[in-house]
């Protein structure tokens, strides 16, 4: 078995090396992360026009947002990126131990950002922000959205829960690929010459924190808060 | 091999470490006020934070050329699709709207 | 008996292995992950789509015999022009030639065993049939009745049809052209037999790359467009509807990124398969290798520059405007350069006729036609006139069906031999590429006179003195209708019963004509290697029987 493990490189038969079928690899995910920009481009450009379009209201809105939770949880994600980057050296270096450890850390960040998002969507239904679903503010946060018009405030919101929304769902499918990772590197499936699963899987997760990186002061440092 | 030189650990605590950072910078930086500056900071902190991101954590810096334009292009792309959107809004209304058209009415062009 | 047992065996016996029959039974091709088996799944579904596009085309031809209309309510025909629209575009032209031709030829052309990524191949096919699902459960339960664009509001809020089940079919089989352009894409820069170096690809592949490099980066946005308006029908929150605070124009901008672009999806496959029928019937080395295979690389990067130019009279600035109708100009260029070089190597060729090359011949002139009378409409003074007539339904035509049809077609009957190992009725082919021809244009060049007359698009009525235009348009689209109908009859009776075709029936040039016909499941008896440029049809010639 140990003999089986050191040097077990799959090659899938379309390839001729094992190189080939890194680089090809590679490659590909980093095309795949190219289609996702242009996925979430789309709800970016869309976020930016309403933006300039309705300053005011998306100012007013974006202070709403919790401020101290968007900084944790940006916090939390860069951390996980720093764990899936360990990783990743951990399987170059086939440290099979730290591997599984890093993974699970990784997942558990994760889980963490995703449970901090939840609670942030808690408080919208509880201040009656949902767009279409519950959308009448009262008290003080009809106050402070009423200036900017609450039509474009609902708008901000949209945006709000379309992208953070696909981003989280983005994170469920990244948990679910770590967990399969998990599995793998505890079979020992790994090693210094095959582990570019976990590197595939390491791109997808950076990215996604970089779309986080620009959600995070898109969406809640934007109007300032002073 | 084709797989990328290993990065020394302490090259990943750095980059970590200067992430943190940069993320207390920009939520402190939310409650100066310095005028249309906020966004500019903001967004400028966030691409700072990509790049450490892409370069190291994504290997950017130790990829091939291939990679390389492959981030460059996606890039690009977006930068496109914004850029043509906002040429369209932002110049909208630079020649005002024209009278509404009536048959009776002769033409007001000199 | 004993002499069926013991003859039938034999000829199987002496045909050597190939893809086809190297297994059996439905799982052998549902699960299979070879790229030309995936091929023909393909085939068999778009073709499936084809002649359902088809019948709604039929039947608006028919409506509009009588200015009153002749067969249906409006209401229906506006759903018969959308669900046109929707399946022969996202449904056949933009997977035909990719996801059937490019599937089957790319690791062939370029001296693989497979693509890189089989899996996601196949995966990309069950996606596009799910995405047809849901497109066909729209059309069962009564159709769409937005146009093929889902223009907001009207998509959003006040049509009342099955907008939801289309759109989704829509945005799901979007992942499947993604995933094909990613396999082609990696498949084309790592898999390349050694000694096949950039130049030395046949220039079907360069548009094959160019065409990837639009799925990869425009579908996505397309993508977005159709899951906000997904959004936006069921929440009604407001990002497109102007009575809540959103911008209808911003749908526009968002889906004609994409669906500009996704022109050039239908078109530049077909100008691949034009390089390389061309050289083969002319017997002469195609003329000007690197600009054809650049102008393919700059009209899919031009190809995103240009949307504006569907939204001149929409409010869209009038400056933005003037940018976009001079960027559509340039888009001429490459396109123009392509028509030039196919002529030049025409030129003093010792050309033969055979049915591709019919095919080839036919879509240079009609593309021709259809990409100048794309000038008219990106100049912004005729397009207020021409906008929303005829003559833009005619231009596209001579473009999606003059052109890409075209030129589909004329790749199906040049790597026939190779997928079947089979020849098909030379004389019938011949026939039914003239059928066609003639078909064609009487059903569309009609369409320019009626669109500059002043009749609008999309109406199911029309003034009695556009009559006479009118039938004789649907007189065409019966012709062009039987014109399809016999190929799909001789490619059926080919496969049985046509003669075996051999490695190159063509004699022609190119690695995907080295190995048997129909390939053994890897493609190459011995891997592959390149030494010579393509089309060297010069120093071939002597080895031609």
């Amino acid at each position: 078995m140990s003999e089986a493990h050191s040097g077990r490189i799959h090659i899938a038969h379309q390839f001729e090396s094992s190189d080939q079928q890194h680089e090809a690899g590679t490659l590909g995910i980093w095309i795949f992360l190219a289609t996702e920009v242009m996925f979430f481009g789309g709800l970016f450009t869309g976020y930016a026009l309403d933006r300039w379009l309705y300053y005011p209201a998306f100012a007013a809105a974006s202070r709403i947002l919790d401020i101290r939770l968007g900084a944790i949880n940006t916090a939390v994600l860069l951390t996980s990126s720093f764990t899936m980057a360990l990783s990743v050296r951990a399987a170059q270096t086939a440290k099979r131990g730290a591997l599984a450890l890093l993974l699970i850390l990784t997942m558990l960040l994760g889980a963490v950002f995703l449970g901090i998002k939840g609670f942030e969507y808690y408080q919208k239904f509880v201040e009656h922000v949902v767009p279409s679903l519950d959308f009448a503010p009262q008290g003080e946060v009809l106050a402070r959205l009423a200036p900017g018009g609450l039509g474009h405030a609902q708008l901000f919101f949209c945006f709000y829960f379309f992208m953070t929304g696909l981003h989280a769902l983005h994170m469920i499918v990244g948990l679910g690929l770590l967990f399969v990772l998990l599995l793998r590197a505890l079979g020992s499936e790994f090693n210094a010459g095959y582990y570019a699963p976990v590197e595939v899987t390491g791109l997808y997760w950076h990215f996604v924190d970089i779309i986080w990186i620009f959600l995070f002061p898109l969406l809640y440092l934007i109007g300032g808060r002073f | 091999m084709a797989a990328q030189p290993i990065v020394p650990f302490r090259t990943y605590v750095l980059v970590f470490v200067a992430l943190l950072v940069l993320v207390a910078l920009t939520t402190g930086a939310a409650f100066i006020d310095l005028g249309p500056f906020n966004t500019v900071v903001a967004l400028g902190i966030a691409f700072i934070k990509m790049m450490l991101v892409l370069l190291f954590f994504m290997h950017l810096l130790h990829s091939n050329k291939l990679t390389h334009v492959t981030a460059v292009a996606a890039a690009f792309w977006l930068l496109l699709l914004i850029g043509l959107v906002f040429a369209d809004y932002t110049s909208r209304g630079w020649i005002p709207d024209p009278a509404p058209w009536s048959s009776s009415a002769p033409p007001t062009h000199p | 008996m004993s002499t069926a047992t013991t003859v039938a065996p034999e000829p199987r016996a002496a045909t050597p292995l190939n893809y086809l029959n190297v297994e059996y039974g439905w799982r052998s091709w549902l699960f299979t992950k070879d790229h030309k088996r995936i091929a023909l799944l393909y085939l068999i579904s778009i073709t499936f789509y084809f002649f359902i596009g088809g019948a709604f085309a039929v039947l608006m031809r028919i409506h509009l015999i009588d200015p009153q209309g002749a067969l249906v309510q409006p209401e229906t025909y506006n759903k018969l022009f959308t669900m046109h629209g929707i399946i022969m575009i996202f449904f056949f032209l933009i997977p035909s030639i990719p996801s059937v031709l490019g599937n089957f030829l790319v690791p062939l052309m370029i001296g693989a065993r497979d693509l890189a990524f089989p899996r996601l191949n196949l995966l990309s096919w069950y996606i596009y049939m799910l995405g047809g699902a849901f497109t066909m459960y729209s059309v069962i339960h009564g159709g769409v009745d937005t146009g093929w664009t889902f223009y907001t509001p009207y998509s959003s809020t006040y049509a009342n049809s099955q907008v939801i089940p289309a759109a989704l079919g829509i945005f799901i089989t979007g992942f499947s052209s993604i995933l094909t352009g990613l396999n082609f894409i990696v498949t084309i820069h790592k898999m390349r037999a050694p000694g096949m170096t950039w130049f030395r690809m046949p220039l079907f592949l360069w548009s094959m790359y160019a065409t990837s490099i639009i799925f990869v980066l425009g579908t996505p946005v397309l993508a977005i467009a159709l899951f906000l308006l997904f959004l936006e029908r069921v929440f009604q929150v407001g990002i497109f509807t102007p009575a809540l605070g959103g911008d209808p124009l911003l749908f526009q901008h968002l889906f004609w990124f994409y669906s500009h672009p996704a022109v050039y999806i239908m078109i530049l496959p077909a100008m691949g398969v034009i390089s390389e029928i061309v050289p083969c019937f002319s017997r002469k080395r195609i003329f000007g290798y690197k600009v054809i295979g650049f102008s393919s690389v700059a009209i899919a990067v031009l190809s995103f520059l240009v949307w504006g130019h569907h939204m001149f009279v929409t409010g869209q600035s009038i400056y933005t405007g003037l940018v976009f109708s001079a960027l559509s100009f340039m888009v001429a260029i490459p396109s123009a350069i392509k028509v030039f070089n196919w002529t030049a190597t025409l030129y003093k060729g010792s050309i033969s006729y055979d049915a591709p090359m019919l095919y080839a011949l036919g879509f240079i002139g009609l593309f021709t036609m259809g990409g100048l009378t794309g000038l008219f409409l990106a100049s912004l003074s005729t397009d207020v006139q021409l906008n929303g007539t005829y003559f833009i339904v005619a231009h596209f035509h001579y473009i999606m069906v003059g052109g890409a049809v075209m030129g589909y077609l004329g790749g199906m009957h040049y790597w026939w031999p190779k997928i079947s190992g089979r020849l098909y009725p030379e004389i019938w082919a011949r026939l039914a590429a003239a059928i066609i021809f003639v078909g064609f244009n009487l059903t569309f060049f009609p369409q320019f006179m009626l669109g500059y007359l002043g009749m609008p698009r999309r109406y199911a009525f029309y003034p009695a003195e556009f009559q006479f235009l009118n039938v004789m348009s649907s007189a065409g689209a019966s012709i062009l209708g039987v014109g399809y109908l016999i190929p799909l009859i001789y490619f059926a009776w080919s496969m049985r019963y046509g003669p075996i075709a051999g490695p190159n029936p063509w004699g022609a040039t190119g690695l995907e004509w080295q190995t048997p016909s129909p390939p053994p499941k890897d493609n190459f008896e011995q891997p592959p290697a390149v030494a010579d440029e393509a089309y060297d049809y010069a120093h071939q010639e002597v080895g031609l029987v």
